[in-house]
């Protein structure tokens, strides 16, 4: 039955459930508990933004604190995995990825290749990402195109606490490791999720709204700023599709590709930085996969080529909104040669 | 807490023990030579890095581990693998790219692994093991199967974060981990006398709560022991040890280096202090085994690294089929 849930309590209830039913699944990180050693209270914090708390409470033998050394924990993480463990091991911020990459990118993303198919590494490494929190350039990028770009890596971004859930637990029982990454202005944000355990499956596009004229693609937070640019371009008598990958790798193109084909214009909304990014990769797949049924040029809308700003002035200018979104499919609906 | 062992006076080994480290490290010797041999005829292609002179370390560690347990190797990891159990002729195969490797010929001596007997790979970061083995250890700990990880690393890897955090990592979890920092003298070409702060990197152990220990890396006997006490430990939920083992090695960091940087080490090591030399000599004088069944090993191990390079030569490559698998388990 569903009921109406926060992103953070979807992903909460996705983690708990996965340990409730296989005792292989651990969770550690900076605070996931939140007070060992100290004198207070133990699962005092459940995560720096609280998304682990309680389940110390429920899973004490299974929910670690760590230092903060990510490379060694992170790594940890990837070790167990080979080991038989399912770890689930929250690398705070995905800025942080500068201190532990190595273990990631050349480690846990390669085992299987070069071990020559002989390593399993059912790791989960959560992080959060995005822009929004006044959090500046530190604590707010959007780096997924970096992951997504390493064959080995799955990558899943939820929009939403449904997919937030199915997504993760879909994780959690993948045998690669994957990135699951968290938009954190996203985790206050509520929706209808089933109580009982589901899995979505990777690679497969959410189409979440239908439309003739346009074909959005968007990720993560974004998903929402272009459905409300969508709202608003209907007023103007023009009908926006908008797509929801889920995953950037794997990523479902054949959904994106079928929606062109119909349609003929295609934008693709991601607040990453614009150069070598999820935008421009999706565009150019497009482009080279279904040129012919293109009737304008691809219009990407991302963030500007510079840090995170901290000021609410700049901040507010770096993230898309729906008006940029909407500017751009004016642009490619009123393209002509 | 930093001690030195070089010469123990007692060893509880038994004669079929002996033999089998005495395997262990004349197959090691036996493979690295030919590796070098085959990579000067230029039939070896990419990067290569031998264990030649190091091989009681290796021996002296993995002697007492079973399927439990699970080390990880450094760049220079032939003999890690050996002395864990992975067969010799895979590896040949693999060293040669081949199909029949190891891995298939996608990872080559830089990755050769065997996760089946717990050897979770050669690697190609320096300090890329330590971080790993707290995670295998942490694994056995959760099972409370007795199991220990050990990460073999460097010199070099000493002063990597990586291994520093690790180091603590261990301690705060308390895990059945041992880290053995092969001190072969080099980071490549730059001295550890000058890259280590400390005077040895054992004492870097006080620094994390963690016993401390100097071994003769040329002593196969003085590893054994002060191996055999940190694994005991560490199954016993006693917590992690620092063991540096110091020796040199007996070739370049790689193959083709020209090794400018050297003084005559290499000679002197040879005939003086070699591990093999001196495993033989105190075996037999001890009486524990006479030299016609150690030249008998001598001439299995040299027949089956023959048979190795042969069938490794003679082997088919990877194809096209091969270069899109195994990336992931399903995509």
């Amino acid at each position: 039955m569903a009921r109406t849930i926060t992103y953070r309590e979807a992903i909460n209830e996705a983690i708990a459930q996965e340990m409730a039913r296989d005792e292989r699944v651990i969770v550690m990180g900076e605070d996931n508990v939140g007070g060992t050693g100290s004198p207070g209270e133990m699962d005092a914090w459940g995560g720096v933004l609280g998304v682990t708390k309680g389940l110390y409470g429920r899973f004490p033998d299974r929910v670690m604190d760590t230092p903060i050394s990510e490379s060694a924990f992170v790594g940890a993480a990837i070790g167990a995995a080979t080991g038989g463990l399912r770890p689930v091991v929250e690398l705070m911020f995905i800025d942080f990825m500068g201190v532990c990459f190595d273990q990631i990118f050349n480690q846990a993303a390669k085992f299987r290749y070069m071990f020559g198919g002989r390593a399993v590494t059912p790791v989960v490494i959560r992080t959060m990402w995005g822009a929004g929190l006044r959090a500046a350039a530190q604590h707010s990028q959007s780096l997924l195109p970096v992951f997504t770009h390493i064959p080995g890596l799955k990558v899943a971004a939820p929009s939403n606490p449904y997919d937030a859930k199915g997504l993760l637990i879909q994780a959690i029982r993948d045998d690669d490791p994957v990135i699951f990454a968290e938009h954190k202005m996203l985790y206050d944000t509520s929706g209808d999720v089933p109580e009982d355990s589901y899995a979505l499956p990777f690679g497969e596009a959410d189409v979440r709204r239908e439309g003739d004229d346009v074909t959005i693609v968007a990720i993560g937070r974004m998903v929402g700023t272009a459905l409300e640019a969508a709202d608003e371009l209907a007023g103007s008598g023009i009908s926006a599709a908008v797509v929801d990958p889920r995953t950037t790798s794997p990523l479902d193109l054949d959904t994106i590709l079928e929606l062109v084909e119909d349609s003929g214009r295609l934008v693709v909304v991601d607040e990453s930085n614009p150069r070598c990014s999820l935008a421009s990769d999706i565009g150019a797949q497009v482009a080279q996969e279904a040129f012919g049924a293109l009737r304008a040029p691809i219009q990407l809308v991302t963030g500007p080529h510079t840090p995170v700003p901290f000021a609410d002035s700049l901040e507010d200018l770096f993230i898309p909104d729906a008006s940029r979104v909407a500017a751009a499919v004016k642009t490619a609906v009123d393209w002509t040669k | 807490m930093t001690g030195t062992l070089s010469s123990p006076t007692a060893q509880e080994l038994t004669p079929d023990e002996l033999l089998e480290a005495y395997r262990t490290m004349r197959t090691i010797r036996a493979f690295e030579e030919r590796v070098h041999d085959e990579f000067a005829g230029g039939d070896i292609p990419g990067f290569v890095h031998l264990y030649a002179g190091e091989e009681a370390s290796a021996t002296g560690v993995c002697s007492h581990l079973d399927d439990r347990d699970a080390i990880a190797s450094t760049h220079r990891g032939h003999g890690h693998c050996i002395a864990k159990g992975v067969e010799v002729k895979p590896m040949m195969a693999e060293i040669y790219g081949k199909l029949t490797g190891s891995c298939h010929g996608k990872g080559g001596s830089m990755h050769i692994a065997d996760l089946s007997k717990g050897m979770l790979g050669a690697n190609g970061i320096v300090g890329g093991g330590p971080p790993l083995i707290c995670g295998r250890a942490l694994a056995s700990q959760k099972r409370g199967d007795g199991g220990v990880g050990v990460a073999f690393f460097g010199d070099g890897a000493s002063n990597q974060g990586t291994t520093l955090e690790s180091l603590n990592l261990a301690t705060i979890w308390n895990l059945p981990a041992i880290f053995v920092a092969e001190n072969n003298g080099y980071a490549e070409a730059t001295s550890s006398s000058w890259s280590v702060a400390t005077d040895d990197i054992a004492d870097r152990a006080a620094a994390f709560g963690m016993p401390g220990v100097i071994v003769d890396g040329f002593d196969f006997f003085a590893v054994h022991e002060a191996a055999g006490e940190a694994v005991a430990r560490a199954r016993a939920g006693g917590g992690p040890t620092l063991i540096e083992v110091k020796f040199t090695r007996y070739y370049g960091h790689f193959e083709g280096d020209q090794q400018l940087y050297r003084a005559d080490e290499v000679a002197h090591a040879r005939e003086n202090l070699d591990c093999l030399k001196r495993f033989r000599a105190r075996v037999t004088a001890d009486g524990q085994l006479d030299a016609a069944q150690l030249d008998r090993i001598d001439a299995d191990v040299a027949a089956l690294i023959e048979e190795a390079v042969a069938e490794a030569k003679a082997a088919p490559k990877p194809g096209a089929d091969d270069l899109l698998t195994d990336v992931y388990v399903s995509y």
